[in-house]
């Protein structure tokens, strides 16, 4: 994607934060106080789990069972890790998150995209009616749809391939919804100038309208993939095959399988969490900016 | 395509009549005016939305099994068994139980954080990776986190309880705590997102305001009650109705972590259909179940959109 290469492009600004609002806090010195002991109250309390089960992670399974505040009970040792990889399943189950988040990803931001410019600017008969369906179609929790796609999977004979998990997934309204009003918002005099020099449709989505939506389509994607990613009761229900099941569907078999390995059980959550945190590093900005993008932020 | 196209093609916002005058004929014309775009979208659409739906309403008439064939239609007698099944109605009720005790914290808890990071102290990216990282990971890893938290020998919950001289508690094994315990996790997991929106929200309002409220002599209390919380309060109107639907389709982390128990004391309607449908194999009664459920959280959320838009 070429999301990698934009913040390097941009200019850092000169101010290493964003400002917020100094106003916020009055210029005394113990409310910043207050604020700065509640900021790390909290902050402590949100990563202490994770740091808990980092350290769990580094021992052996008989000095987790130790009883003792302390997070760490003995010698440090990455037989845990080790032991995970040598089963195999994990890189697998890596793998197939991997090409299924992917493949997800990129079908529904073409679908969506392709389906949010028809919807902004066709004029075909039946528009306004689809586009109200789909409107409407936000509301249906996909839960309510788990038993008649399995039946419809079974009936394709789609159970335990790759593509049972993966198209159902990619029919996303919402998306299609966000990026509309977006395309909306784009004036239409630069499209009709090109269309003026002869351009087509397609090329006039193509050459104007997408580059014109990178922040929409970028945070678009995050959150798909985010989604797609995270995905346990489809991908749960679809496959039984363990060569084709995700991660977090594989580690919920671990789990059952081998429950009271505490350590080894700490070492594959990490390693399943570990791609969508560096994502989260690289991404940072843009994750945070793509909230206010998608018109969910905001008054 | 040439010169004349655009006239006929686009910028429906200068002739808007264009696609009334042609009224008549309501056909639908896909390839025609753009339709093209729409059609692979449609596609997807209509096979695994549209269809299930159809299909799914179908199936809730009938006696659908998964041990297959000799279906048979039933009426509408799977819709008055769910009405008389009382398994349906403790899991319903579980379900506004956990909706209730998980929104409230959600939403203030995700407003606090974004006031404090909004607040401009240093440090903003590690504040919001604290608050936002637990939201990146897979249902199953938070489980997994969680289930060592509230393991009842030598969990960090219980080890802080009697290091402090309290009685341990039986996180996931007790009927009267578990829920509380599903709860915590989810917040501690989900409450990432919606102090984004808050934050997202925050860093667009206009200082102006605030400004001249300060210049007024109004102290910071003041301006954060009189001020700021007015401006947000669309926010939190998304944020809430958001957050409720959400939570009331809970169903991975407490089908992992509790598996519905003790005693169904957890389980909620979503797992109470994946319950019949896939272990008892009554797809024609489960998907009457969940056919139930929605049009409950149909109600529920034309209710909150009344209900805010009088407060608003």
């Amino acid at each position: 994607m070429s999301a990698v290469s934009t913040p390097v492009r941009r200019p850092r600004r000169p101010r290493p934060e964003q400002p917020g609002s100094p106003l916020l806090l009055g210029h005394g010195r113990l409310p910043r106080v207050l604020a700065g002991t509640a900021l790390t109250v909290f902050a402590a309390a949100w990563l202490l789990p994770l740091l808990w089960a980092v350290a769990t992670s580094v021992q052996s399974e008989q000095d987790v069972m130790k009883s003792g505040l302390s997070p760490f009970k003995g010698a440090f040792t990455l037989s845990a890790y080790r032991q995970i990889l040598d089963r195999g399943n994990v890189p697998t189950w890596a793998f197939n998150s991997v090409l299924t988040a992917a493949l997800v990803t990129a079908l529904t931001v073409a679908v969506s995209t392709l389906a949010a410019y028809g919807f902004s600017r066709g004029t075909f008969r039946g528009r306004r009616t689809l586009l109200a369906l789909t409107v409407a179609a936000i509301m249906v929790p996909p839960q309510l749809l788990i038993v008649p796609l399995f039946e419809q999977m079974t009936m394709f004979h789609l159970v335990d391939t790759y593509a049972a998990v993966i198209l159902p997934q990619v029919v996303a309204p919402m998306m299609v919804f966000i990026l509309k009003r977006f395309f909306d918002g784009i004036p239409r005099e630069l499209e009709d100038a090109a269309r003026i020099d002869g351009a087509s449709e397609l090329r006039v989505f193509w050459s104007i309208v997408l580059p014109l939506s990178r922040p929409i389509v970028s945070a678009v994607a995050i959150f798909v993939f985010i989604g797609a990613w995270n995905n346990f009761m489809w991908p749960f229900i679809v496959t039984n095959d363990p060569d084709l099941m995700t991660l977090p569907v594989g580690l919920a078999t671990v789990k059952d399988a081998y429950g009271i390995q505490y350590a080894q059980s700490m070492a594959s959550a990490l390693l399943a969490a570990l791609p969508l945190i560096v994502m989260f590093l690289l991404f940072q900005r843009r994750i945070v900016n793509s909230v206010a993008t998608t018109g969910l932020g905001g008054t | 395509m040439t010169t004349t196209a655009p006239a006929g093609t686009t910028a429906p916002a200068h002739q808007p009549p264009s696609d009334t005058t042609a009224a008549p004929r309501r056909r639908l014309s896909l390839t025609g005016g753009g339709g093209l775009f729409v059609l692979p979208f449609l596609v997807f659409f209509g096979l695994f939305l549209v269809w299930p739906v159809v299909q799914g309403i179908w199936m809730s008439l009938t006696d659908a099994s998964l041990s297959l064939r000799d279906t048979e239609f039933v009426g509408f007698a799977n819709y008055t068994e769910a009405f008389g099944d009382p398994d349906v109605w403790s899991s319903l009720g579980n379900t506004v139980f956990f909706t209730v005790i998980s929104c409230v914290p959600l939403v203030l808890v995700a407003l606090a954080m974004a006031l404090l990071v909004h607040s401009g102290l240093a440090g903003q990216w590690v504040w919001r990776l604290a608050y936002f990282a637990p939201y990146l990971l897979p249902v199953t890893v938070v489980t997994l986190i969680w289930t060592w938290l509230y393991q009842p020998d030598i969990g960090l919950g219980n080890q802080l309880l009697t290091s402090l001289g309290m009685e341990p508690v039986g996180w996931l094994s007790d009927e009267s705590v578990a829920m509380w315990s599903v709860a915590a996790l989810t917040v501690w997991w989900t409450v990432g997102f919606n102090f984004l929106l808050y934050l997202a929200a925050l860093q667009s309002l206009p200082v102006t305001y605030d400004e001249a409220a300060a210049l007024d002599g109004a102290g910071a209390w003041r301006r954060l009650w009189s001020v700021t919380l007015p401006q947000l309060r669309h926010t939190t109107v998304l944020v809430a109705m958001l957050q409720v639907l959400a939570s009331l389709k809970v169903f991975d982390q407490i089908y992992i972590l509790t598996k519905g128990g003790p005693n169904g004391s957890t389980r909620p309607i979503l797992e109470y259909v994946y319950d019949v449908g896939f272990t008892g194999y009554r797809l024609g009664y489960a998907s009457a179940v969940s056919y139930v459920f929605f049009a409950i959280v149909i109600v529920i959320s034309v209710v909150q959109l009344r209900f805010f838009r009088q407060e608003g």
